[in-house]
């Protein structure tokens, strides 16, 4: 190299120190403005008000820019809207992992992923894997707590249940000429390889209800699983049972003409399929399970901050009636009918209900679990 | 083989203190990387599965996650289940490979035909799972294109007792993609099948019947049985075409191991799911070296 | 050589239409039913919907990434090692060759309880490091599960050509192992070297049961979502998928054709 090159190098890493120390400075300035002004620690806020107000709350979460949630189907209870409506609201990108995940993943990935920034902010999880977890949760009562039953919420704020619905019989009336409206109905032969479960109940909460329900209309109760297990396998053994899991493929391609499952999904699959035929929603008159999901905030949470706003839309008017527009009920739907701030079109459109809803306790349910677990893959061979 | 000697001659300016008999000490240098990253991300996996499998969470040596699987019915008969569908679609998907391989490669290596087949085989083999299951329901579900197709001629599948909502229909599912597989494996094989042999039976009096009998079939055994061995262990992995099929009606170990490692079952159970992952390994191990010492005599013929 | 135009055989063309109506048929449906869009008419909506799709879309992005990533590491790792083995480890070809047949020993689903259990083990800033994106988190494992393939697909490649003629030219003019590679080996096995880079591409696009054990939302992940709300969209883009493959593989064995005339290059694929 010529010498005539040096002195514009000598320069140039002159000016090169000179930024670095500028850009020094002024994070320096920076973190110490951030602590100056007594910013929150969002993630040991237990509700908006102690975090400084819900604009506080809202001005974390917009920074923070971001939402991990967890296997919120978009057809599920309409989340996809509840998922728009919030990005759009806030400007926050909401990240949905594992749409198709269960409530053990969800539980599964919060713990597995630990601190990585891709970790679940929130879950929304089945009433039973809620109260075995709750050691994983951040304790937080949304504005609207006082709204929510106490039966419905753990008195520490861990979690607390968002909707639910009923296990529903859906129908697709092109293939099959009268729908059945009961459990005893099904087993009628004019249904030979019609009915299907949404997945094995192994595995599916939707399901593994769907099997409860049969139990209470075959004298079963709650604290008796059995009489479900022997009705499925009376429906295997007769033909009238399709082993294919009825999701949306099977459902649309006619391969599963009657699916037990919630009656949200049911009423999603409706929508899907409008254009090629109706698929009719039913809760059985001779049973009548229901169970309401539970929502909960991931205590090592990446996004506390949006996180918590999250879950206060969620729980305002607007992101309970999203859940009604879905066919769910709310957990708030009592108050909100007596404010006034329901929606009423929807409300109307819940499917009516013959016999008043049963829920079990933890205890039942996991001795229901595992009877299912030993005997449901006997009964179906 | 004097073909390290003949090398070493040729390549100039190497020292002459270099001609010494065996492998060159340096020459087992090249192979480090490959060796290297396989040990790191093969092993590392592998690792985690066999140490988790012989241990609890706490850190201490157990048998139980094995016991588990040995005793508990779900378990066995998943292992079961899964061996007779590998055994039968790599069979089945074996057989028909074979001789859809030779119909294409008779057609010699430049036709537009040979291209499809071949291309197409390639990207076949990896059509699995959730669209695989998707597209035979629409096309022989109950209201599939086929069925509807087959009813208007007369025939009713439906009532012959066919479903695609069953073993035989995840069997005929599998075949779809074991079938591209075998192509893509005996191919070469075929390729390696001198026109010569065939006009030297021919010209000893051999008929069709008697040159696959005497010349084929021998000279290709060893790749048709590698390829089936191939096909078995495909098989075996697979688990994701049933489930959306038939959901858990027909029960596969590598869907149990899926259940157990997030959880979905019992809880605690991560062990028990390694364990069988490790089990199976064991299986397709034993696979592997049947088709290593299959592929030893395959290219003593090809070469 | 004559070139007699025998009768094409009755078993053959048997064969033929049967594998055709086995092998089309299931492709038909699938194409009829993406043809339905969800407005009850038939047109190529759900075709187009990748473009509006933010979700599909940037899953996509993500898998050609990760495509592109783990092709580049396959073959600076692969060709080299086969070129290697071919000159001075000759004896060692099985050996190296059955390494490579490893991956396959490991089910895939058993890789992935691997990789989870490795995951939640592992220290915090390793984690974050690694596993915080499926770039760097997936392509390490897809470059494993390509070998098989890619290894047999380049040793055919490498055999095919004259190695020792080549190389020993080469050197005695005085290029350098780099060159020699780059220059000398490389053009002559392209079609081995796209052939396997394609089956990688393949095989990445359509890797479902570890990147969804992770929780990675990479594109095959992203259709097998979309098959819950978006079933037309779902079964068009896995058609699509496959027809662009397909293409692509297609394209490879006409390129292959010019250069090497020896008809052992029909035994690549």
């Amino acid at each position: 190299m010529s010498s005539d090159h040096r002195q514009p190098a000598k320069r140039t890493r002159g000016m090169a120190l000179a930024v670095v120390c500028a850009g020094a400075l002024a994070s320096v300035l920076a973190i110490s403005s951030g602590a100056a002004s007594g910013a929150t620690n969002w993630s040991t806020a237990t509700s908006a008000a102690s975090g400084g107000g819900l604009s506080a709350l809202i001005k974390a979460a917009k920074a923070e820019g971001t939402l991990n949630v967890i296997a919120d189907p978009k057809n599920w209870a309409d989340y996809g809207v509840e998922i728009s409506t919030f990005e759009k609201l806030y400007g926050i990108k909401v990240n949905d992992e594992n749409p198709l995940g269960t409530s053990q993943q969800e539980i599964t990935a919060v713990a597995d992923l630990g601190s990585q920034s891709r970790a679940p902010d929130v879950v929304d999880i089945g009433q039973s894997y809620a109260l075995a977890n709750a050691s994983l949760f951040a304790p937080y009562k949304v504005a609207e707590w006082s709204d929510i039953p106490a039966a419905n919420k753990d008195p520490q704020g861990r979690w607390w249940n968002d909707y639910g619905g009923y296990v529903s019989i859906g129908c697709n009336t092109s293939i099959v000429k009268v729908c059945p409206t009961s459990f005893a109905q099904m087993t009628n032969s004019e249904y030979k390889n019609d009915i299907a479960l949404d997945d094995p109940p192994t595995t599916a909460n939707s399901a593994f209800s769907g099997v409860w329900a049969a139990a209470l209309s075959n004298g079963g109760s709650l604290s008796d699983i059995q009489p479900g297990i022997t009705f499925f396998r009376k429906l295997h053994q007769s033909g009238n049972f399709v082993e294919t899991p009825g999701l949306p493929a099977a459902i649309a391609s006619g391969q599963t003409p009657i699916v037990i499952d919630w009656d949200y999904n049911n009423a999603a699959e409706t929508v899907l399929n409008k254009a090629k035929f109706r698929w009719t929603v039913t809760i059985p008159t001779d049973a009548s399970f229901a169970a309401y999901y539970a929502a909960a905030i991931n205590s090592k949470a990446p996004d506390p901050a949006a996180a918590r706003l999250w879950e206060e839309f969620l729980f305002s008017p607007q992101g309970q009636n999203i859940w009604l527009e879905g066919y769910a009920r709310p957990i708030e739907l009592p108050t909100m009918i007596k404010s006034g701030t329901v929606n009423r079109t929807f409300e109307k459109l819940l499917p009516a209900v013959a016999v008043a809803a049963r829920y079990p306790t933890q205890a039942q349910v996991t001795a229901a679990e595992a009877v299912v677990a030993k005997g449901w893959a006997a009964s179906q061979s | 083989m004097g073909g390290v000697a003949v090398l070493e001659r040729s390549l100039p300016g190497d020292p002459a203190a270099r001609r010494r008999r065996g492998i060159p000490r340096g020459a087992w240098l090249g192979i480090a990387p490959f060796a290297l990253y396989v040990l790191v991300f093969l092993g590392g996996p592998l690792y985690e599965v066999v140490y988790g499998a012989f241990t609890t969470t706490g850190g201490s040596l157990t048998w139980h996650n094995f016991s588990q699987t040995f005793s508990q019915p779900q378990y066995r008969s998943a292992f079961e289940q899964s061996l007779k569908i590998s055994v039968v679609t790599s069979v089945l998907g074996g057989f028909f490979g074979v001789w859809l391989a030779c119909a294409v490669v008779t057609a010699g290596p430049r036709s537009p035909l040979r291209r499809i087949v071949s291309s197409g085989a390639g990207v076949l083999a990896y059509f699995a799972g959730v669209p695989l299951a998707f597209a035979f329901i629409a096309t022989l579900g109950r209201y599939g294109e086929a069925t509807i197709l087959l009813r208007h001629i007369g025939i009713d599948l439906n009532a012959s007792g066919f479903d695609i909502s069953s073993l035989t229909g995840v069997e005929l599912a599998y075949t779809y993609f074991q079938v591209p597989l075998m192509v893509l494996l005996i191919t070469p094989a075929l390729e390696g099948l001198r026109p010569e042999w065939r006009e030297a039976a021919t010209g000893l009096g051999a008929s069709t019947v008697g040159y696959i009998r005497h010349v084929a079939a021998p000279v290709l055994a060893p790749a048709i049985l590698g390829g089936l061995l191939l096909l078995f262990g495909n098989a075996f992995a697979a688990y994701a075409t049933s489930y959306a099929l038939v959901g858990i009606y027909v029960n596969l170990v590598p869907g149990w191991i899926q259940q157990l490692i997030s959880g979905n079952v019992l809880v605690d159970e991560n062990g028990v799911g390694l364990a069988l992952g490790v089990e199976m390994i064991v299986v397709i191990a034993v696979v592997m070296v049947a088709y290593a010492l299959l592929q030893r005599r395959a290219t003593r013929w090809l070469a | 050589m004559r070139r007699r135009r025998r009768r094409p055989r009755l078993w053959r063309v048997a064969i033929l239409v049967l594998a055709a109506i086995f092998f089309l048929g299931p492709l038909a449906s699938a194409i009829r039913f993406s043809l339905e869009q969800s407005n009850g008419r038939d047109g190529l909506g759900n075709y187009t919907q990748l473009l509006h799709d933010a979700a599909l879309s940037s899953s996509l992005a993500t898998s050609l990434e990760i495509a592109a990533l783990t092709t580049a590491i396959m073959l600076s790792l692969m060709l080299p090692t086969v070129v290697w083995v071919r000159l001075r480890l000759p004896r060692l070809a099985l050996v190296v060759e059955s390494i490579s047949v490893l991956p396959i020993v490991i089910p895939p689903i058993v890789m992935a309880a691997g990789l989870a259990t490795l995951q939640s083990h592992a220290s915090a800033g390793l984690s974050d490091l690694v596993f915080s994106s499926p770039l760097t988190a997936l392509t390490p494992v897809y470059v494993i599960l390509a070998m098989p393939f890619a290894y047999r697909s380049l040793d055919v490649g490498v055999r095919a050509i004259d190695l020792r003629t080549l190389v020993d030219a080469a050197r005695s003019l005085g290029a350098g192992w780099p060159t020699v590679l780059a220059r000398v080996i490389l053009p002559n096995v392209r079609t081995a070297v796209l052939t396997a880079a394609s089956l990688t591409v393949a095989l990445v696009l359509a890797e479902v049961v570890i990147a969804e054990t992770l929780l990675y939302t990479t594109y095959p992940v992203s259709l097998v979502n979309a098959g819950q709300a978006q079933l037309g969209v779902a079964v068009a883009l896995s058609v699509l998928s496959l027809a662009i493959t397909w293409m692509l593989l297609l394209a490879i064995s006409f390129i292959g054709n010019r250069g090497a005339s020896r008809a052992r290059i029909g035994r690549l694929l």
